[in-house]
């Protein structure tokens, strides 16, 4: 095994945008196949102490997707959405969480899937937002998460507060 | 209205003066002629700049010196480290879950 992958994101300042990348030591066919295998997607995609569950799950281009998360206290998050296209090489689709005190804040994700050699595969992921401000909020919600989900594995991660 | 880094940073004029700042110690009028926008304007975002804690404001004589507190500035690439560290942990997952795919992958080359 090699090092570590590491995950890197842009976010710049002003920008309505922001980008996630990520090697896998897998190839395309299955880092794909876990993106849209339903056993598969729910294994990984929510924090470890929060169940997920598939409502709808139809990727495929106009196909449609919700999933709730529940915590240890029965709260639920939900987030929905349809996707655009979905091949190997490219996933687009819509997403919203649920839990915003208003609707509509949908996000447009573009995903590629980039084939490497020894195997090895590079996800892109570009997530467009409504506003500056929707972009803003968005982090900052996810900040919130990570901490909770810190708590439980503080020993573990020795780096600033997570 | 909350008063933090990216209440600081959400506004273009304000991460021009910020910009501007980074540069060089300013005074009010200072800022103000590299703008468009009129004096008080200026003036305005300086205000919630330094109540956000990013600019400090000094009066010397009759002037006031405008400086930018890099050390709150680390406070924006704080966060954005953590959001990536959410998404860590979720690729992290991915991964556990690709060697076992890989692994059932191989048994069934094997059974045929």
């Amino acid at each position: 095994m090699s090092a570590k992958n590491k995950t890197t994101m842009t976010a710049k300042p002003g920008k309505q945008e922001i980008f996630i990348t990520r090697e896998f030591d897998a190839p395309r066919e299955l880092v794909f196949k876990a993106h849209t295998d339903p056993n598969l997607f729910a294994q990984w995609i929510g924090p470890r102490d929060l169940t997920t569950t598939l409502e709808a799950f139809e990727p495929v281009s106009g196909g449609r997707y919700r999933f709730i998360q529940k915590d240890k206290d029965g709260n639920k998050f939900g987030f929905h959405g349809v996707f655009h296209e979905v091949s190997p090489e490219r996933v687009i689709q819509t997403f919203e969480f649920e839990g915003l005190p208003e609707s509509g804040h949908v996000t447009l994700e573009t995903m590629t899937l980039e084939a490497l050699p020894n195997n090895r595969t590079r996800l892109t992921t570009q997530s467009v937002f409504q506003s500056v401000s929707d972009r803003d909020g968005m982090i900052e919600s996810g900040m919130e998460y990570g901490v909770n989900e810190g708590y439980e594995r503080l020993d573990e991660i020795l780096s600033k507060m997570k | 209205m909350r008063r933090d880094v990216f209440q600081a940073i959400a506004d273009p004029n304000r991460r021009a003066i910020l910009s501007l700042l980074a540069k060089q110690r300013l005074t009010l009028n200072g800022v103000a002629d590299n703008f468009r926008i009129s004096r008080p304007a200026v003036s305005r975002h300086i205000k919630i700049l330094a109540e956000c804690g990013l600019v400090y404001v000094q009066q010397q004589g009759r002037e006031r010196y405008c400086e930018v507190r890099m050390d709150k500035m680390t406070e924006v690439s704080d966060w954005i480290e953590q959001y990536r560290q959410l998404w860590e942990q979720r690729f992290d997952r991915l991964d556990e879950l690709l060697i076992d795919m890989k692994k059932k992958e191989k048994k069934n080359v094997g059974k045929k």
